[in-house]
C-alpha cells in the first residue's frame, strides 16, 4: 500500500511540463495571449470579481428582508441594489460565464483544434469585456443606477435620477465581447474541425455553444441599439419611445426582449451542453439520443427568438397577441424536456459515479425541471398575469439561471479542472460544497415561489408582516448558498499548489481533449488528432476506478 | 499577360498561414465565413431602426410622407449614385487583388474611399441645411404643417438611421484608406482576403442606404 505523498510524487512525473502555463511566464505574456486556454483563464478571474460585486448586492437585499420594515437600506438605494445584481450577473457574469471561461477553455480542443479561427479577435473580446465591466463600475461608484435590469422606459429616459447612459454604455461595449465570441465560435465549428470529425460526431456541449453563438450574434446587436437609442434620448430629451411625440415605449419593451428573451437561452444552452457532458461520462453510457439533444439545442435557439412577447402579456398589446406568444412559449417546452428525458434515460442501467460534477450534473436536472415547469405557469395567460412582478417569477428565472446555468458552470468547472491547472480538487470538500449548493438553493429560492404566489410584489424593500417567514427562509438560505460558493473558492485556489497531480485523463472520458495532456501544451495537440467514431464511447461494464476520495 | 510573369522577389510571395489554420483556404474560408457572420450582426443592429420606422409609418403615414417631402430628393440621388459607384470601384479593387495589379489596386482603393468621402460631404451639406430649416428634432424644431409632433418623430428616425449609416461610412473609410497605404507597401501580393473582407463591409453600407433613400427620401414623392 503506497501512501498518498508516494503516489504523488510518481504522478508528478505525468504532469506535462512544457504546457500553456509555463510556455511564457510573466505579466506581458498573460495581457497579450492569444491563447484560447489563457484567455478562458482572464475571463474566468474577470466574472469572479463580478461575480462577488453582484453577490455582496444579493446579501444586502437578503439581509434587509429579514425584517419587514425598511430599516436597512432606503428604498432609493433599494433599488440600486437590485439593479446592480441583475445587471452585472446577467451581462458580466452569466452570460460570459459557460461559454467565454469554459467554451474557450475546450472548445478547440474538443474540435483538435490549435485555437479558435480568430485569436486575436479573441482577446480583443476580453478587452471589451473589460472595459464594458468599467463602465459598468464607474456608474457603480459614481451612485449606481436604479432602473432595474430592464431599463423601461420612460423611466429610464425621462424620470430616473441615476448614471442610465454610463451604465448602458458599458452594455452595449460588453455586447461587442459577446459579439466577436459568438462569431469566432461559429466559424471555428464550420472550419477548425479536425479530420473526421463530422457535424454528428460533435460532442454536445460543441452543439449547445454553436447553437448559443447563433443567439450571441443575431439578438446581441438589437440589445446595443435598443440601449444606445434609449441613452440618446435620455440625452437629447425626445426620440422614439417618446410619448409626446406620438411614440411609443412599448416599443422599448419589444426590441428589448427580442434580445432578453433569447439571451434567457444564452443563460441556460451552455449550461445544458455541459450537462450532457458529465451525464454520460460519470454515468459511463454512451448519451441516449444524440441526434435528439443536438437538434433539441438548435431548436431552442430558434424558438428563442419567438417568444418574447410573453414578458408583455401586461403590457397592453393585444390578446392576440398574447394567445400567439403563450402558445409559442409552450412549445419551448418541447425541447427542453426531451433533453431532461434524455439525460434520465442515460443514466438508466449505467453504471453511476456520484462524483463532484455528477452531483452538480443532478442538480441541474431537478432544479431546471422545477425552473422549466414554473416557466409553463407563466406561459399560461391567466396564471401569469396573476402572478406578474412577484416573487414567483424571481423564484422561476433564479432555479434557471442559478439553479441551471450557475450549477452547470460548477460542474463544468470541476470536471474541466484537472485539464485547466494539471491538479485535482479535493474531492470530500468538492461532494460537500455540491450538497451545499443543492440545499441552499431550495432553502433560498423555494419559499419565494409561496411569497410570489400569495402576492409579494418584488422590488420592493419593505413588505406586510405574515410575508416575513418565507423571507427568514430565503435569507437563511442564501447564508448557505453564499459557504456554499465560497469552498470551491478557497479548495480550488488550494488545490493550484497542493492538489493531486491529475494525469492527462483524471475520469476516464472520451473527447479530444482528454487526448492531451494536462495541462495542455500551448497548441494543444502534438499532431493533430484523426476522428474515426461517435463521442461518448462509453462502457458501464468496463471497470473504472473514479474514486477520488483520498485525494 | 499574367502567367508569364516571374515568381520572385517582385512577384507574389507565399502567403503567410496562422497556426491554428492547416493551410490558405482554409484561413481564407474562415476569415470571409467571419465577415458574412458579422454582417448579419449588423443587418439586426440596424434592424431596430427600420422596424421603429416600420412601426410609426404604418401609424402616422400622412405625417411622415409630409415630412419625407422636406428631404433633398436631389441631394440624396446623388449620394445615392456616388455609393453604387464607388461600390463597383471596390469591386473592380477586389479583382485588381486577386490579379495581384498593385498599383491598379492602390488606385481602385483611393478611389472608393474619396467618394466614401464625397459622400460623407454631401450629407455634412445636407444636415447642415436640415439645421437651417430647424428639422433637428429637439427645441429648436420647427414644423408648420399638420401633425408637427409626428414629424418630429420622422425627423428623429430620419437622423438616427443616417447617423448611424454615415458612422459605418466613416469607419469604412478610415479602413480603406489603410489598406491603400498597406497595398502600396505590397502587404496584399499574397493574401487578399483583407482586401475582399472590406469589400464585403463596404457593399452592406452600401446595400443599407440602398433601403434607406427610398424609404426617407421618396415616400413622399409620386
Amino acid at each position: 500500500m503506497k501512501s498518498a505523498t508516494e503516489i504523488d510524487i510518481e504522478l508528478e512525473g505525468e504532469m506535462a511540463r512544457d504546457n500553456y502555463l509555463t510556455a511564457e511566464i510573466g505579466v506581458r505574456s498573460w495581457l497579450f495571449t492569444t491563447d484560447h486556454k489563457r484567455i478562458g483563464i482572464l475571463y474566468l478571474w474577470t466574472i469572479l470579481i463580478f461575480f462577488i460585486i453582484a453577490s455582496v448586492a444579493a446579501a444586502l437585499m437578503r439581509i434587509e428582508l429579514l425584517t419587514p420594515q425598511g430599516d436597512l437600506v432606503t428604498s432609493d438605494t433599494y433599488n440600486k441594489l437590485f439593479t446592480i445584481h441583475g445587471v452585472l450577473m446577467v451581462w458580466f457574469f452569466l452570460i460570459p460565464s459557460i461559454p467565454a471561461v469554459l467554451g474557450n477553455f475546450v472548445l478547440p480542443m474538443m474540435l483538435g483544434a490549435r485555437d479558435v479561427a480568430f485569436p486575436k479577435l479573441n482577446l480583443l473580446s476580453w478587452y471589451l469585456f473589460i472595459g464594458g465591466g468599467a463602465l459598468a463600475l464607474w456608474s457603480l461608484i459614481h451612485g449606481g443606477v436604479d432602473t432595474g435590469w430592464t431599463f423601461y422606459t420612460p423611466y429610464s429616459t425621462t424620470y430616473a435620477n441615476s448614471h442610465v447612459i454610463s451604465m448602458a454604455a458599458g452594455i452595449f461595449v460588453a455586447g461587442f465581447s459577446s459579439i466577436i465570441t459568438g462569431m469566432n465560435f461559429i466559424v471555428t465549428i464550420h472550419k477548425l474541425r479536425a479530420p473526421g470529425l463530422t457535424w454528428f460526431r460533435l460532442p454536445l456541449f460543441v452543439w449547445s455553444l454553436y447553437a448559443t453563438s447563433l443567439i450571441l450574434v443575431l439578438a446581441t446587436p438589437v440589445l446595443a441599439i435598443t440601449l444606445a437609442l434609449m441613452s440618446v434620448e435620455r440625452f437629447w430629451g425626445v426620440g422614439i419611445f417618446d410619448p409626446k411625440l406620438g411614440g411609443d415605449p412599448i416599443l422599448f419593451q419589444h426590441l428589448f426582449w427580442f434580445y432578453s428573451h433569447p439571451a434567457v437561452y444564452i443563460m441556460i444552452l451552455p449550461g445544458m451542453g455541459v450537462v450532457s457532458e458529465l451525464i454520460t461520462c460519470f454515468s459511463r453510457k454512451p448519451i441516449f439520443g444524440y441526434g435528439f439533444i443536438a437538434a433539441a439545442s438548435m431548436a431552442i435557439a430558434v424558438l428563442g427568438f419567438l417568444v418574447w412577447g410573453h414578458h408583455m402579456f401586461v403590457s397592453g398589446q393585444s390578446i392576440y397577441a398574447g394567445m400567439v406568444f403563450s402558445i409559442l412559449s409552450f412549445l419551448v417546452a418541447v425541447p427542453s424536456a426531451i433533453k431532461v428525458f434524455n439525460w434520465t434515460a442515460t443514466m438508466h442501467k449505467g453504471s453511476i459515479h456520484f462524483t463532484t460534477p455528477m452531483l452538480y450534473a443532478l442538480s441541474f436536472i431537478g432544479l431546471f425541471t422545477i425552473g422549466g415547469l414554473t416557466g409553463l405557469f407563466l406561459a399560461a395567460l391567466a396564471v401569469d398575469v396573476h402572478v406578474t412582478d412577484t416573487y414567483f417569477i424571481v423564484a422561476h428565472f433564479h432555479y434557471i439561471m442559478v439553479g441551471g446555468m450557475v450549477t452547470a458552470f460548477m460542474g463544468g468547472l470541476h470536471y474541466w479542472w484537472p485539464k485547466i491547472t494539471g491538479r485535482l480538487y479535493p474531492e470530500f470538500w468538492g461532494k460537500l460544497a455540491a450538497i451545499t449548493t443543492f440545499l441552499g438553493f431550495n432553502l433560498t429560492f423555494f419559499p419565494q415561489f409561496l411569497l410570489g404566489y400569495l402576492g409579494m410584489p418584488r422590488r420592493y424593500h419593505a413588505y406586510p408582516p405574515e410575508f416575513q417567514i418565507f423571507h427568514v427562509f430565503s435569507t437563511a438560505g442564501a447564508s448557505i448558498l453564499g459557504v456554499a460558493y465560497l469552498m470551491p473558492l478557497i479548495y480550488f485556489l488550494w488545490s493550484l499548489k497542493h492538489g493531486r497531480v491529475a494525469g492527462p485523463n483524471p475520469w476516464c472520458a472520451t473527447g479530444l481533449e482528454w487526448q492531451t495532456p494536462s495541462p495542455p501544451p500551448k497548441h494543444n495537440f502534438e499532431e493533430t488528432p484523426i476522428v474515426t467514431g461517435k463521442p461518448y464511447q462509453y462502457s458501464a461494464e468496463e471497470d473504472v476506478d473514479l474514486d477520488l476520495a483520498n485525494a | 499577360m499574367e502567367t508569364t510573369k516571374i515568381v520572385g522577389a517582385t512577384g507574389p510571395s507565399r502567403p503567410t498561414v496562422e497556426t491554428q489554420f492547416d493551410d490558405v483556404e482554409q484561413q481564407r474560408e474562415a476569415a470571409q465565413l467571419g465577415m458574412w457572420i458579422f454582417l448579419a450582426t449588423e443587418v439586426l443592429f440596424f434592424g431596430a431602426l427600420f422596424l421603429a420606422y416600420t412601426v410609426y409609418r404604418f401609424v402616422y403615414g400622412s405625417a411622415f410622407v409630409e415630412a419625407s417631402r422636406r428631404l433633398d430628393v436631389v441631394l440624396g440621388g446623388t449620394n445615392t449614385a456616388v455609393l453604387l459607384v464607388s461600390s463597383l470601384l471596390m469591386a473592380l479593387a477586389v479583382r485588381a487583388a486577386q490579379l495581384h495589379q498593385r498599383k491598379q489596386l492602390v488606385r481602385l482603393l483611393l478611389g472608393t474611399a474619396f467618394l466614401g468621402l464625397v459622400f460623407m460631404s454631401i450629407k455634412a451639406f445636407e444636415y447642415r441645411k436640415d439645421f437651417v430649416d430647424h428639422l433637428i428634432p429637439g427645441a429648436h424644431f420647427q414644423w408648420t404643417g399638420a401633425d408637427p409632433r409626428n414629424a418630429e418623430l420622422f425627423f428623429w428616425i430620419y437622423f438616427a438611421m443616417t447617423g448611424l449609416h454615415a458612422i459605418h461610412v466613416t469607419v469604412g473609410i478610415g479602413v480603406l484608406l489603410l489598406l491603400a497605404v498597406l497595398a502600396q507597401r505590397g502587404k496584399f501580393t499574397a493574401n487578399y482576403n483583407p482586401i475582399e473582407i472590406a469589400g464585403l463591409y463596404w457593399h452592406f453600407v452600401d446595400v443599407v442606404w440602398v433601403f434607406l433613400f427610398p424609404l426617407l427620401y421618396l415616400v413622399g414623392h409620386r
